[in-house]
C-alpha cells in the first residue's frame, strides 16, 4: 500500500517545473494564435473560433485526417501482430539473444531524417537495390514518385521496418518474464500451442503490448520527419499526412490561425483516442 | 537449427538490408553510384568519411549532437529519478491526473511545437545553444523516463526503504547508496531511451539552432542541397549516425529485455 504523503510534490517539482516550462508556455501561444489573425509586424486581430469552425469544416483537413487514421490503422495492424510473432519464435536465452536485440533496436536508432533519406535511396528505380530489383528483376513497374500505391506501400514498409522492433522488444521483455513452471504445468494439461499462447503468454504481455501499441499509436498519429524526407507528402497530396499538412499551413503558407487552431484540434484527437484506448486496457486491472 | 528461428533470421536481414545499403553507397564515388546499379563498390573509396572527418562543418555537427544528447540524459533521469519514487511510493493529491498530464506531452505533434519554441527561446536567449535542445527534448524525455523508472520502482519491496531508515540513514544518504543502486537496471534503461529519442529528432533541434550547436543530421539536410545531389557523402554521414546509437545499444543490451520484465511496465 502507498502511504498518503502530500510532499510527495516535492519530489516532482523538478520534473514538472521543466516540463511545463516547454508544455505550458508553448502551448499557450498556440491557443492565443488560434484565435486571432495577424498581417505580421505583431500586429493581431481577434477571430474568436472563426478559424476552428473553418479548419472542421475543411475538405483538405478531412482527407488529411482520413490518411492519417489509415496509416496509423495500417501500421498497427501489421506491426502488432508481426512484433508479437517475432518475439514469440526468438530465442530464450544463449548467444542468439543479445544479437538479435542488438540488431533488431538499430533501426530505431537512426535519426528520423537518415531514416527517411535512406529509404528513399534505397527504393530508387534504377539505382536503389529494392527499387532495382523490383523494376529490373522482377519486372514490376515501381516509381514512388508517380504512383500514390507504390508511395503507400514504400511509407507503411519504412515505417514496418523502423519501428516493429520496438513491439518486438516490448513483447519479448513480457515473454520472458513467464516462469518455466506455467510452461510445464501446460504441458501437464496437454494444451495446445495456442491455448498456452492465449491464456498464458498474452495475458503476460498485456501490459507491455499497452505500452507499445500506446506509443506506436502516439509516435505514428504525429509522424512528420520520415515520410516528409521521403516523399514530400507527395505524388499530388496522396501521403500528405496530417502533421505533413500542418507544417504547410504553419511555415508554407504561414497562416498561424488556422495552423494553430488545426493543431489544436490534432491534439484533443490524439488525447482523446489515446485516453480512450489506455482506459479500455486498463479496465480489467481495476475490476 | 529449429525451423522457428526462421522467423527472427528472415526478419533481420530485412532489418539489414537497407542498412547495407547505406554502407555500401557510402564508400562509393558519387559518380559510380549515378552512373548505374552495383551490388558492391566497384571502386572503394573512403573519401566520403574523409570529408567528413576533416571539415569542422560535418565533424562539429557530431559533437553538437552527442553534447546535448548527453546534457539531455542526464537531466531527464535526474529530475525523474524522485518524481517516480514519489509515484512508486506516496500518494498525494492529483497524483494520478498529474502522472497522465505528463503522458500527454508525448502527444502533442512536435510539428505543432517548432514556431513557439523557438519565440520562447530566443525570448530566455537560449537560441542556438546546446542547453536549448537538450531541454526542449526534456518535453517528451522526462514523462517516458519516469514512466519506465516508476514501474522498476514498484517492483523493489517497500520493506527496503523502511530497513534503511530503522538502520538511520537519511532520506537522501538512503537515495543514493541504495535505492538508487537496486534499480540500476532501470536507470540504464531509461537513460537509454532517453539517449535514443533526443538523438533520432530532428525537427525540434533544427529549429532551435542555427550555426554553434546545430546537430549533424540538420547538416546533412542542407549541405546535400548546397553542394548538389552527394549521395556518397550523405551516406556516409548517415552511416556515422547509425554508431552512437549501436555502441549505447550494445552496452545496455543485457538491461533491455531484463529491465522491462522487472517493472510492472
Amino acid at each position: 500500500m502507498k502511504t498518503v504523503n502530500h510532499k510527495g510534490w516535492y519530489f516532482v517539482a523538478p520534473v514538472l517545473v521543466l516540463v511545463a516550462f516547454n508544455a505550458l508556455i508553448p502551448m499557450m501561444t498556440v491557443v492565443n494564435y488560434s484565435v486571432q489573425e495577424t498581417f505580421g509586424d505583431n500586429v493581431f486581430f481577434w477571430e474568436g473560433l472563426t478559424w476552428f469552425e473553418q479548419i472542421l469544416r475543411s475538405d483538405r483537413f478531412h482527407a488529411a485526417l482520413g490518411r492519417q487514421f489509415m496509416f496509423t490503422a495500417l501500421i498497427l495492424l501489421i506491426e502488432v501482430p508481426l512484433g508479437i510473432a517475432i518475439a514469440l519464435s526468438m530465442p530464450r536465452k544463449g548467444f542468439w539473444v543479445p544479437v538479435c536485440l542488438v540488431t533488431m533496436a538499430l533501426p530505431m536508432l537512426i535519426p528520423w531524417n537518415v531514416v527517411g533519406a535512406m529509404w528513399n535511396i534505397f527504393t530508387l528505380p534504377d539505382i536503389g537495390l529494392l527499387g532495382y530489383f523490383l523494376n529490373h528483376t522482377l519486372g514490376i513497374n515501381y516509381d514512388m514518385t508517380q504512383d500514390p500505391v507504390a508511395a503507400w506501400v514504400t511509407i507503411i514498409t519504412m515505417d514496418v521496418w523502423h519501428w516493429t522492433s520496438l513491439v518486438v522488444l516490448l513483447s519479448y521483455a513480457g515473454l520472458v518474464s513467464i516462469p518455466d513452471a506455467y510452461y510445464q504445468a501446460a504441458k501437464i494439461d496437454g494444451a495446445s500451442n495456442w491455448a498456452v499462447f492465449r491464456f498464458i503468454q498474452l495475458p503476460k504481455m498485456k501490459n507491455v503490448l499497452t505500452i507499445a501499441i500506446l506509443l506506436r499509436f502516439m509516435d505514428s498519429f504525429n509522424i512528420y520527419t520520415e515520410p516528409f524526407v521521403l516523399t514530400g507528402g507527395g505524388p499530388g497530396n496522396s501521403t500528405t499526412l496530417l502533421s505533413i499538412d500542418l507544417v504547410k499551413i504553419a511555415l508554407g503558407q504561414f497562416d498561424l490561425g488556422p495552423a494553430a487552431a488545426m493543431s489544436l484540434i490534432y491534439f484533443a484527437i490524439t488525447l482523446l483516442v489515446s485516453w480512450l484506448f489506455y482506459t479500455l486496457m486498463t479496465k480489467d486491472d481495476q475490476n | 537449427m529449429q525451423k522457428r528461428s526462421i522467423v527472427p533470421i528472415v526478419y533481420i536481414l530485412f532489418l539489414l538490408l537497407p542498412i547495407y545499403w547505406l554502407v555500401a553507397m557510402s564508400f562509393k564515388t558519387t559518380n559510380e553510384i549515378l552512373a548505374g546499379f552495383s551490388l558492391f563498390p566497384q571502386t572503394f573509396t573512403l573519401e566520403n568519411y574523409a570529408t567528413i572527418f576533416t571539415d569542422p562543418s560535418w565533424y562539429w555537427g557530431y559533437i553538437n549532437s552527442i553534447l546535448y544528447v548527453s546534457i539531455n540524459t542526464v537531466i531527464s533521469v535526474c529530475v525523474a529519478l524522485p518524481a517516480a519514487y514519489a509515484f512508486s511510493r506516496y500518494r498525494f493529491l492529483g497524483d494520478k491526473q498529474l502522472f497522465f498530464w505528463l503522458l500527454t506531452n508525448r502527444m502533442a505533434p512536435a510539428a505543432v511545437f517548432a514556431l513557439p519554441f523557438f519565440q520562447l527561446y530566443s525570448a530566455v536567449g537560449l537560441f542556438d545553444t546546446h542547453l536549448a535542445v537538450a531541454l526542449a527534448h526534456c518535453l517528451f524525455n522526462i514523462p517516458l523516463a519516469v514512466w519506465i523508472l516508476e514501474g522498476f520502482m514498484g517492483g523493489v519491496p517497500k520493506e527496503l526503504d523502511e530497513t534503511a531508515f530503522v538502520d538511520g540513514y537519511s532520506f537522501p544518504r538512503f537515495f543514493a547508496t541504495i535505492f538508487v543502486p537496486a534499480i540500476k537496471a532501470g536507470v540504464g534503461v531509461a537513460a537509454f531511451f532517453c539517449f535514443m529519442f533526443s538523438w533520432v529528432e530532428l525537427l525540434l533541434a533544427k529549429t532551435l539552432t542555427a550555426v554553434d550547436a546545430k546537430p549533424i543530421a540538420a547538416t546533412m539536410t542542407k549541405t546535400a542541397s548546397s553542394a548538389g545531389y552527394e549521395l556518397g557523402l550523405l551516406a556516409a554521414a548517415g552511416t556515422l549516425t547509425i554508431i552512437p546509437g549501436a555502441i549505447v545499444i550494445y552496452f545496455v543490451r543485457n538491461y533491455i529485455a531484463k529491465g522491462f520484465a522487472m517493472g510492472r511496465v
